[in-house]
């Protein structure tokens, strides 16, 4: 018995989208083959890595996580520059803290002009993410989308609760809606579904699957992108064709591992290196079941995945 | 199953006598492709088409075990391609290379760290299963003398590495007990490897520079009679050797080609010299198929999410993304302990109860069933309110196992808070938690 390299064939492929302006638009998406899965049908377009900056300056991040932004916690636009031109960030993705009814409640109109002033900052493409408050972010991605016409933005979370409004922004302003949903495919097909009947346009929706951290539900997150790009490229589930982003910096940072002290816990050996790998290691699940965009926050894990990325990109 | 209704048809005696309990003997050779017959029940089929049917049933990924007793790591044996069909069933093996050829502290090191790197989670110990004992100096009597201390320091299963026979029959006699995965047979020590292998009923590494040469050795000691077989298909490039494992599964999976039926072993420390990057290869292989995976050395900050995530890919994906209503026990709690309630949302108990435990507060939980929504969609849809949290928490027995009647609520849905204590009556106290869990632990530690 001879060996025969085992292929497979592709009956679907995943819609491909452009974000950002002019000739700094990077496009998403286009699969014909699983992840990296190159040996039998093409990824045009490389997983890019989005990197996180808040509106107010983060309170409860660990040390290792903040040290590479020191003296620009209090100003995004400072931020965002420092993500890209010093940590080479693909893309930046601002987060509306401010905006949260139960914390700091600060008005679209002002969150609005902080987008602005990023986007207006840096070259690269912006995502704007709300505080998963379906009502107060319907008002504030609307304003934003409003104010940031023509960034070609990414916006969301689009969920189930506020969908029009905020898919009317995308629509009418051109921006791309980050359609959420609680790690569910059917759920996630059902959004799809219900912005495709409200209008907005194939190549501007991407999917949230929603990212449980590590040791807090990544395998729920792993099986149902996996289960989503099953359906989309050999089932032709049309309204699954979309490319995937990850918001997985917070869920990494958050848990308890991620801050403890090496006194704390003595074999979990030095914090820095653990939060990096920490996020690296869920990065690389993630990519591995098909995410399009990585939101991460700290610049080693990033260079990491990235190198991680380019090696995976390549012919073997 | 390999076979087909149809194959199996052709093994049966053609009598169509009956006897089966199915009228034809291509009837029941349908039921047995189908999984719905024995073949015991055919009482004519031959010795022949037995041994045919039982090879072609074998599982198509060989499992096998490295080490003994409760010890071992058993590996291979895996059925699908992606978890979301079938659980995975055997984590991979994770092991530490030490060398003859190292410095005393540096083997010192390495073994330490073995056998203190060891984590509690959820009521489980994570832990590397293995260290890989490398012959570089060519030596017998050294590569024993390390084996000797590895088997004394540590309680490891052991991976045996060398170029040279002699040197490899020398180590597998020091440590034949611990039942050692031998490595490697390469293109010139077939016979030799599979004399050693099977004198100590030992599993056997292969080594091959492609999959087609792979192949080829793996159907050679099959004929020689050694069945338990660990590949390596020798890929050192981090982005072929990913291609590798891929071609592995699916060969064995979907084309049921036995010569590749069998777990792999991978050598992230051999793909790079950074150790941060070899993590990220490392963890790239738990998703993606590894069977074994051996490290350069092994460090907490690395080990540790890599065992995390070693735990998530193989726990079971029908697992129910809600937990049942109830009364949840964080530590030893008694009727002094505090007591505090959420929604059923999995991944919400996960992040509060791992908040509570880090805590290091015993205390009571109560989970209510809130249709899998997390705190905040809960409130919102009106399901995770005052009236409804008080009947539930009448209901749960609680009052019988707290003396204090206190119970602590999300910051998140603060605003219940009236409801709550009218519902409650007068004898009960209602608290204000944090907004996040993060926060509980110094909430609780405050009181
Ligand atoms: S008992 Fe055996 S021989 Fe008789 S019908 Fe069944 S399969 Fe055929």
């Amino acid at each position: 018995m001879a060996f025969e390299t085992p292929k497979i064939t592709y009956t679907g492929k995943i819609k491909s989208i452009a974000i950002g302006k002019g000739d700094q638009a990077i496009l998403l998406g286009d699969e014909s083959s699983y992840p990296f899965h190159l040996f039998e049908g093409e990824m045009p377009n490389t997983p890019r890595i989005a990197m996180e900056v808040y509106d107010v300056a983060p309170e409860d991040w660990a040390e290792a996580a903040l040290k590479p932004f020191t003296g620009v916690t209090e100003d995004p636009v400072a931020w965002a520059k420092r993500n890209v031109e010093e940590y080479k960030a693909d893309m930046v993705c601002l987060h509306l803290i401010s905006t949260d009814p139960n914390g700091l409640d600060r008005p679209a109109d002002e969150a609005a002009q902080t987008a602005k002033k990023v986007a207006d900052a840096v070259d690269v493409p912006l995502i704007v993410w709300g505080v998963d408050n379906d009502d107060k972010d319907a008002e504030v991605l609307r304003k934003v989308a409003e104010v940031c016409e023509g960034k070609h933005l990414i916006i969301g979370p689009v969920v189930e609760g506020n969908y029009k409004q905020v898919g009317a922004g995308a629509i009418g302003y051109k921006h791309t809606a980050i359609a959420s949903t609680p790690i569910d495919i059917n759920l996630a097909k059902q959004l799809n579904i219900l912005l495709g009947n409200l209008g907005v346009p194939d190549e501007q929706i991407i999917v949230d699957p929603t990212t449980g951290g590590l040791g807090y539900g990544i395998e729920y997150t792993y099986s149902v992108m996996e289960r989503i790009r099953m359906a989309a490229l050999t089932q032709q589930d049309e309204r699954l064709q979309f490319p995937m982003i990850c918001n997985l910096a917070r869920e990494v940072w958050k848990t308890k591992e991620a801050k403890l002290t090496a006194e704390e816990a003595p074999t979990m050996g030095d914090p820095e290196k653990r939060g990096i790998l920490m996020e690296g290691v869920t990065a690389v699940v993630l990519l591995l079941a098909g995410a399009d965009i990585l939101v991460m926050r700290h610049p080693e894990a990033v260079k990491l995945v990235r190198e991680m990325i380019g090696e995976l990109m390549a012919a073997a | 199953m390999a076979l087909t209704g149809i194959q199996i048809f052709k093994l049966l005696p053609k009598t169509n006598c009956g006897e089966c309990g199915v009228p034809t003997c291509l009837a029941f050779a349908m039921a047995l492709a189908a999984g719905k017959a024995e073949l015991a029940s055919c009482p004519y089929v031959s010795d022949e088409a037995k041994a045919q049917l039982a090879e072609a049933s074998a599982p198509p990924i060989r499992p096998l075990a490295i080490g003994t007793g409760d010890n071992a790591v058993k590996i291979g044996g895996e059925t699908v391609l992606f978890r979301h069909e079938k659980t995975f069933v055997n984590p991979p093996g994770l092991a530490v290379l030490v060398s003859d050829g190292m410095d005393d502290a540096e083997i010192s090191g390495r073994l330490k760290r073995f056998n203190e790197l060891k984590f509690e989670r959820v009521g489980l110990t994570l832990r590397p299963e293995l260290v890989a004992v490398k012959d570089e100096s060519g030596d017998a009597t050294k590569f024993v003398g390390l084996i000797e201390r590895v088997k004394k320091e540590t309680d490891a299963c052991l991976i045996l590495m060398s170029e040279k026979t002699d040197v490899l029959a020398a180590g597998v006699k020091a440590c034949a007990e611990r039942v050692p995965l031998i490595y490697a047979v390469t293109d010139g020590n077939v016979d030799a490897l599979a004399g050693l292998a099977k004198e100590h009923n030992c599993p056997l590494a292969v080594k091959a520079k492609d999959l087609d040469e792979l192949s080829q050795l793996t159907a050679k000691l099959d004929q020689a009679g050694i069945k338990d077989i660990v590949l390596d298909p020798g890929s050192r490039g981090f982005r072929k050797a990913f291609e590798d494992e891929v071609f592995i599964r699916r060969a064995a999976l979907q084309q049921k080609f036995r010569p590749l039926g069998y777990p792999t072993i991978t050598f992230p420390c051999e793909m790079t010299d950074d150790p941060m990057k070899e993590t990220l290869y490392a963890a790239a292989f738990i998703a993606k198929y590894g069977g074994i995976i051996v490290l350069s050395d092994f460090h907490g900050y690395g080990l540790f999410p890599l065992l995390v995530e070693r735990m998530n890919i193989y726990t079971d994906p029908q697992r129910p993304m809600t937990m049942k209503q109830g009364i949840y026990e964080v530590g030893n709690p008694d009727e002094n302990s505090p007591l505090m309630i959420t929604t059923n949302f999995a991944l919400t108990y996960f992040i509060v109860s791992g908040e509570i435990e880090a805590s290091r507060i015993p205390s009571y939980l109560l989970v209510m069933d809130t249709e899998g929504l997390s705190v905040l969609t809960a409130w919102a849809a009106g399901k995770f309110v005052g009236d409804a949290m008080g009947m539930f928490i009448k209901k749960s027995g609680i009052e019988e196992k707290v003396k204090k009647k206190r119970i602590i609520i999300p910051g998140l849905v603060a605003a219940v808070s009236g409801d709550l204590e009218e519902e409650l009556g007068s004898d009960w106290e209602v608290a204000i938690g944090p907004r996040e869990a993060a926060h509980i632990s110094a909430f609780l530690k405050a009181k």
